[in-house]
């Protein structure tokens, strides 16, 4: 009570002195900075611990690719709704083949040293990410780029030097005008464009990069103003010229080990945002008592999918049977057992929260059916031995619902099926590399840029990185390359919704659903967004 | 008392050597740290190479644990995974992991001696069996549940503590410090009971009492003093592993201290984190073990180091 009393007495004597001001207005000095009916206010939001510094070619994860994302401006900029991509930095990004791009810039867009935005700051960025020396994590994205292979390293370990540093289908035309070249038609190389990983750097990071990683910069709406190991905070930058402009002024990550606790912190008020919610709140939807009003599920650009390994003799060489192992998994009763309704059985290979999604490419081997499954499987001359689900252990559900599918499968087919663990990730993509998985493996992606062509060529196209079914399909690889060289989104969209549809016959992988991302805010904040990435929209949230 | 010092010092340097080398050896020889560094897909190659060579993981482990514990001797625990060096990164968390010992070292002092002593008086009486059944209760619940019940309640429900102790201030850090030290509060509060009922049946107590000494001084000088010695070992051996971090603790109420950084360090596979605190770790245990085994003498001369 006593609390109550002094906090309305200075809330009382606050008013008067309000009143009073505002009685002798007019001789007093104009304030400087906004007057408090416009200031933005600050909030804090859930952050954690980078993994590398803060450098946007070299981040891969979403600790540091947070911050970078609000501290950075790129060519374009996604719809936090829809994911569409708009120009942001860009003027126009043509090309009449699919092949020659060229890309104009706005001008007048600032770097938070104070230095414009020229194409030579994408140029020289770009160079420099790709570069194989270098090391940098996002040097990937580059490998469309006509001579990529040029700035490689000679040996897996890097120790001949590459003969050039600049790749040949970079070219500056002049202060606000650069043109791309690809080796082949990339028809959705602008939707790509707005990856942090094709940030522009100024100047100053390239005299010394040393210094940028402790500050880093970008043209972005917001400017880091100071890290440590307990939060980074970032504070609206005044002379950002863009055209999405935040409302908040001042925002922290305030980073937390662990996800209970942010959470405790958003339930009492404490933290404005958390887009995790721990798995036990989950449960029973506990979450939306502790957070009424004040939640969302927002679907976002992932797939969860298990892998059929190339490795299983049983499994390589027989769809039949793989499609019926898929038809016995009861992915609606799994998503709203283990789940909790925060994931949406897949039907196809593709998120729908892409352009160029359609629904049901997988057809009637994801929906379970457990006599007809039985039928296909004893038809498809069955499998002999335990069929064993491998998941790796660090990821939070993993063991839970790996144990589901398994159990779905068991029961529908009558075998035996046993979910396996690894001790981690690393321990588990060793087992991929090394060619020593067994039977199937729960597989996950989340898209980079948002496009139906990110959920295929990574994933499925001939000794792509992440192809870990070792899937090869001259069919598959012809449409790709013409989806590519498509004159028209549409017709592209088109080519890659067969393609896909390719791999409903083949049928590599099974795919399971699109997970969701779950979020929780403060009374004090309004307006939250959160992104097809399931990141929250910084542009958008309001302080109450 | 001067040499022993200097032989326990002497015997500290193996120990340290041979458990920092076993602890580099189990986190650089087993395991590839650059698995799972980017994501759901391999790193590329060069950027592998890099990593390798910019931590000498392309060398064999004797040579890299040489090198790097070359890099200690001068001072320098080395730059982690992240580009941050390891002390800087400790010296920000060393004070708030002290903070927090040292609150919750007096909880389990001041609470744990006193409902020790008043249940060794009275022995077989309703403060004795009332301290027995409750430190029984504590003892028996995990942390992480008293952590997480506490936080709920006198956090969040009544807003009487801050829920989290992100900024580590003094305030924050009572209702963490309380539930690191419950648990140890219930080992003191028995070590002394227990202790106190064997020394009050002891000759040299009797003699007191025939000479006409008051209860409160056969108890409190005559007794207490004695009884102390597990119960400082104890507490000794606590205030290392309390600074070593309560790693759950620490991640329920969000500290940013070293139990928290450790736990995290070895989650994300930074092993030059990892092997830079355990180092730290293992000196400060040492250093406690000393200033137990020195505290003996003073506290029962019967106990010499000479």
């Amino acid at each position: 009570m006593r609390g109550k009393t002094r906090a309305m007495a200075a809330a009382a004597f606050a008013s008067l002195a309000l009143v009073a001001t505002a009685c002798g207005g007019g001789g007093t000095a104009p304030q400087t900075g906004q007057s408090a009916g416009s200031t933005g206010g600050e909030i804090t939001i859930r952050g954690c611990t980078p993994k590398v510094a803060l450098i946007p070619g070299n981040t891969s994860e979403t600790c540091g690719g947070n911050v970078i994302d609000a501290m950075t401006s790129k060519l374009v900029h996604y719809d936090p709704e829809t994911a569409a991509p708009t120009n942001d930095i860009a003027e126009s990004i043509e090309t009449s083949d699919n092949q020659s791009f060229t890309v104009k810039l706005k001008k007048g867009y600032k770097f938070q040293d104070g230095t414009e935005v020229k194409a030579k700051n994408f140029v020289d960025a770009w160079n420099y990410t790709a570069y194989g020396p270098n090391g940098q994590a996002g040097s990937y994205f580059y490998a469309p780029f006509e001579g990529f292979g040029d700035v490689q390293c000679l040996d897996p370990d890097c120790k001949g030097k590459p003969k050039v540093k600049e790749m040949t289908g970079l070219k500056v035309v002049d202060d606000y005008t650069f043109t791309i070249k690809t080796t082949e038609p990339v028809s959705n190389l602008p939707v790509r464009l707005g990856y942090s990983a094709f940030s522009p750097l100024p100047d100053s990071f390239f005299k010394d990069p040393k210094a940028f990683e402790d500050k880093p910069i970008g043209a972005g709406p917001y400017k880091l103003d100071s890290k440590s190991t307990t939060e980074m905070v970032l504070s609206k930058f005044a002379d950002y010229s863009g055209a999405f402009k935040p409302s908040v002024d001042k925002v922290t990550f305030r980073i937390y080990a662990d996800t209970n606790a942010a959470y405790a912190d958003v339930v009492a008020n404490n933290l404005d945002f958390t887009d995790q919610i721990p798995p036990d709140q989950l449960v029973g939807e506990a979450y939306k008592s502790d957070l009424p009003d004040r939640n969302a599920v927002k679907e976002s650009g992932r797939l969860t999918w298990i892998t059929f390994s190339p490795n299983d003799p049983q499994l390589k060489d027989n769809v039949a049977l793989r499609k019926a192992i898929s038809r016995a998994i009861d992915r609606k009763l799994i998503a709203d057992k283990i789940f909790n309704g925060t994931v949406v059985p897949a039907t196809g290979w593709v998120s729908p929260v892409v352009d160029g999604y359609k629904e049901g490419a997988c057809g009637d081997s994801c929906t379970f059916d457990a006599a007809a499954a039985k039928k296909a499987f004893d038809a498809a001359g069955g499998y002999k031995g335990t069929l064993t689900m491998t998941y790796n252990a660090d990821g939070a559900g993993n063991k839970e619902y790996s144990e589901a599918v398994c159990n779905s499968i068991k029961n529908a087919l009558g075998i035996k099926c046993v979910a396996q663990a690894t001790v981690d990730f690393a321990t588990f993509q060793k087992k991929i590399d090394d060619n020593t998985m067994k039977g199937i493996f729960r597989s996950g992606w989340q898209m980079d840029y948002p496009s139906i062509e990110n959920f295929l060529t990574p994933i499925y196209a001939k000794g792509a990185d992440s192809n870990w079914s070792k899937y090869n399909s001259p069919t598959f690889a012809k449409l790709l390359t013409q989806a590519a060289a498509a004159k028209t989104p549409d017709e592209a969209n088109s080519l890659y919704q067969q393609a896909e549809a390719q791999l409903g016959k083949d049928f590599p992988t099974a795919p399971l659903w699109y997970p969701s991302t779950v979020v929780g805010w403060s009374d004090n904040v309004t307006d939250v967004k959160v992104t097809a990435f399931g990141t929250l929209d910084l542009v958008s949230i309001k302080k109450k | 008392m001067g040499k022993y010092v200097v032989r326990r010092i002497l015997q500290m340097i193996p120990v340290l050597l041979g458990s920092t080398f076993l602890i580099y050896v189990m986190v650089f020889a087993l395991g590839d740290p650059t698995i799972g560094r980017c994501g759901e897909r391999p790193c590329p190659a060069a950027y592998i190479a890099k990593f390798k060579a910019d931590y000498n993981l392309d060398k064999p482990v004797i040579v890299q644990y040489v090198l790097y514990m070359g890099q200690v001797l001068k001072g320098n625990l080395g730059t982690n995974f992240f580009g941050n060096a390891v002390s800087e990164e400790l010296a920000v968390r060393w004070p708030t992991t002290a903070k927090l010992a040292v609150i919750a070292i007096t909880f389990e002092i001041v609470i744990g001696i006193i409902a020790g002593v008043l249940a060794g008086i009275r022995k077989g009486k309703f403060v004795d069996t009332l301290v027995t059944v409750s430190t029984l209760f504590v003892i028996s619940i995990p942390v992480f549940v008293i952590g997480s019940v506490l936080q709920l309640l006198l956090g969040i429900r009544l807003g009487m503590f801050p829920v989290t102790a992100t900024q580590g201030t003094l305030n924050q850090l009572i209702l963490p410090g309380f539930v690191l030290g419950s648990l140890s509060v219930a080992y003191v509060a028995r070590l002394t009971r227990t202790n106190l009922v064997e020394n009050l049946r002891a000759d040299y107590v009797r003699t007191a009492k025939a000479k006409g000494l008051t209860r409160a001084r056969t108890v409190s000088v005559h007794t207490l003093r004695n009884s102390l010695i597990p119960v400082i070992t104890f507490i000794g051996a606590d205030f290392g592993a309390l600074l070593g971090g309560a790693i759950v603790t620490e991640r329920i109420f969000n500290v940013n201290g070293v139990g928290g950084f450790l736990f995290r360090s070895i989650q994300q596979k930074d092993g030059v984190s990892v092997v830079g605190t355990v180092v730290c770790l293992v000196l400060v245990y040492l250093v406690m073990n000393l200033i137990v085994d020195l505290l003996y003498g003073v506290l029962d001369p019967r106990i010499s180091h000479d």
